[in-house]
């Protein structure tokens, strides 16, 4: 099993990043993923700072380098920075957007199909073989039987299955708008946001006014309250096709759950329960854990 | 431009007919399309004389298999558009690359359009559909601000389709899953959000609570009016403070932009609400379609009438509309 370094989905500054990754170098940890997903306006880091701090982690890791691309594109800039992303000439490109999968399939890049592409069966999964899909992160909401179903129904096809890297730490990605909700909490128009998703490094909480932890908002994406944590499902992954293990980046902690992860990896017994919730994996509502749904 | 209407029932159907919708919408009564609500759309015999009478009168029937086929239920999508292409409707409206290239494939001669839920907004991703499924429209998602929609539609060569009217996401159409991440069943692979079943009231001595999934989604005070807890649009605790963080309950309203969009070039303007009553579509529908021939009638002189405005506020979710992201004059 391998386990991946998802994109940092929160905007932190540049000197953060970087101390970041090179904490993250020297773990066990067979993919990194760099690059700016959420939103254009975060500018701490250029594309060329990016393809530089690649260059400066292969002096030091033996993980690959995938740089991921923007998941919701809504202006001809944008669109600009997504082509010279996908023309870096040196890293492979995680596609969160169909415009990113056109950009590939006419470079015929091969790339990996993001978590924010809706791939739900195999005749979907198979047009986007044919574009040059080898990687699949499917989307959070899928559940284990889905995502077997799916390689099943691939096999049925007589199609190679992709590598299937599935997110399985940290809080998901859960939605897209053209909305900051950041800058709205803060009462600042999104064409004047100071940044000020800055100063919450994992996004700011949103609670159920009883107090519950309902979602995270981070600038226009909105993320589960709840940290997703399918350790204690790792018995179950390599029966379902799973090749790898995405774990999304936090502010703090990030290499005490690389080291939980690759215990289990190396043999260690899993946890009966993990902290957090995996109510997807199990077919139940996301923010559930398997206890919560009354599956054990 | 063309009006489309929507359709949830076959009232519905006549009613969006009788006020001259150009095409009227409709889904197939299971998962496959984005509003499989109980008791919503159209049976066969409902549908085969929904499209005689659309026929005779000579508009357009699409029928919109637009949610994401799950592997085990494949032969249901599969089916789905078997029957939108034997009905020979005008234009599936689909948005998985799946169902799209069974479409191409099976049936060459069937007009495509992708979904809303396909969230293609830029010319990279509408190309893709363009090349691969030959779409001949797409449905923007409702993120893209006039500006974009304007610089889009120069750029791209799929006619271009957007939302007028409706129930406002705030979120980037089939990019959510905040629905299945309470209930288990979202937009995306059930056609469903804020699903119904999932929904509680609750009444006590303070006033009324409403529930999505055991989650608080809104309490209302005494004389507070009360909304279906669709859980973008509850009102929740952000930094200490308690608002609607994410969306008021709000209707989109394009009226005032008909010249903008028509002069862009835009295709056809979309009337959002399967899910709402044939007294709806025909007050939505008489509306836009007034407002459509004003504009024809003279371009120059197109002004909103107040009554259009009051017909549509009546109708609208916490009888208020907004211009939602088009009236945005940046990214």
């Amino acid at each position: 099993m391998q386990l991946s370094l998802g994109p940092v989905l929160f905007y932190w500054s540049r000197a953060k990043l970087l101390d970041f990754y090179a904490e993250m170098a020297a773990q066990p940890l067979d993919i990194l993923y760099l690059g700016e997903t959420v939103c254009s306006k975060r500018r701490a880091m250029s594309l060329d700072d990016w393809l530089g701090l690649a260059r400066e982690l292969r002096e030091c890791t033996r993980a690959e380098l995938v740089l991921s691309g923007l998941a919701l594109l809504e202006a001809a800039s944008e669109l600009s920075s997504l082509k010279r992303l996908c023309d870096n000439g040196e890293l492979l490109v995680e596609a969160n957007d169909m415009g990113a999968v056109q950009l590939l399939h006419e470079r015929r890049l091969p790339f990996v199909a993001g978590p924010a592409l809706n791939l739900y069966n195999a005749h979907a999964l198979a047009e986007l073989q044919d574009c040059g899909l080898q990687r699949w992160v499917p989307p959070v909401e899928c559940s284990g039987a889905l995502l077997r179903d799916c390689l099943e129904q691939l096999d049925q096809l007589g199609r190679l299955r992709p590598q299937v890297e599935l997110f399985a730490y940290g809080h998901l990605p859960l939605a897209y708008s053209a909305r900051c909700f950041t800058a709205r909490a803060e009462n600042r128009p999104k064409d004047d946001c100071q940044f000020c998703c800055q100063d919450y490094p994992e996004g700011i909480p949103l609670l159920s006014q009883e107090g519950e932890a309902l979602f995270t908002l981070n600038g226009i994406q909105t993320l589960s309250g709840r940290v997703s944590n399918l350790l204690a499902d790792y018995a179950q992954f390599e029966a379902h096709g799973i090749d790898c293990l995405r774990l999304s980046p936090r502010a703090e902690g990030m290499g005490e759950v690389v080291q939980q992860y690759h215990a289990v990896r190396q043999g260690g017994l899993p946890p009966l329960l993990a902290e957090g919730c995996n109510g997807y994996w199990h077919g139940r509502p996301g923010m559930l854990s398997a206890e919560e749904a009354g599956l054990c | 431009m063309q009006l489309v209407c929507p359709a949830g029932s076959l009232p519905a159907l006549k009613a969006a007919l009788n006020q001259g919708a150009d095409a009227i919408y409709v889904g197939f009564r299971d998962d496959t399309n984005a509003r499989h609500f109980a008791g919503l759309n159209l049976d066969e015999k409902q549908l085969d004389s929904g499209l005689q009478l659309i026929r005779a009168q000579r508009r357009q029937l699409y029928v919109a298999v637009n949610t994401y086929a799950q592997p085990g239920g494949w032969q249901r999508w599969q089916r789905a558009v078997d029957r939108a292409a034997d009905l020979g409707v005008d234009a599936l409206i689909a948005a998985d690359p799946g169902v799209l290239g069974y479409a191409s494939q099976r049936h060459p001669q069937l007009n495509l359009h992708l979904s809303v839920q396909g969230s293609a907004t830029n010319v990279a991703a509408l190309e893709l559909y363009r090349q691969r499924y030959g779409i001949r429209r797409a449905v923007l998602p409702r993120v893209l601000s006039l500006a974009q929609v304007r610089n889009l539609a120069g750029k791209t060569e799929v006619p271009l389709e957007v939302f007028g009217f409706g129930s406002l996401c705030i979120m980037a159409e089939g990019r959510c899953h905040l629905s299945s991440y309470l209930t288990g069943e979202s937009p995306n692979l059930c056609g469903v959000c804020s699903p119904a079943k999932a929904v509680r009231w609750q009444e006590d001595a303070d006033g009324l609570s409403s529930r999505l999934g055991g989650v608080l989604i809104d309490r209302y005070a005494k004389d507070e009016p009360a909304a279906y807890p669709t859980l973008c649009k509850g009102r929740f605790m952000v930094n200490g403070q308690r608002f609607h963080a994410l969306e008021e309950p709000t209707s989109l309203n394009t009226l005032e932009l008909i010249p903008q969009l028509a002069e862009i070039g835009i295709a056809a303007v979309k009337i959002e609400g399967r899910q709402r009553s044939p007294a709806y579509v025909e007050q939505v529908a008489r509306v836009w379609r007034a407002a459509l021939d004003a504009y024809r009638r003279s371009p120059q002189q197109f002004q909103v009438q107040p009554q259009w405005q009051a017909a549509l506020a009546a109708v609208s979710e916490g009888s208020q509309t907004t211009l939602g992201a088009y009236h945005r004059a940046w990214q």
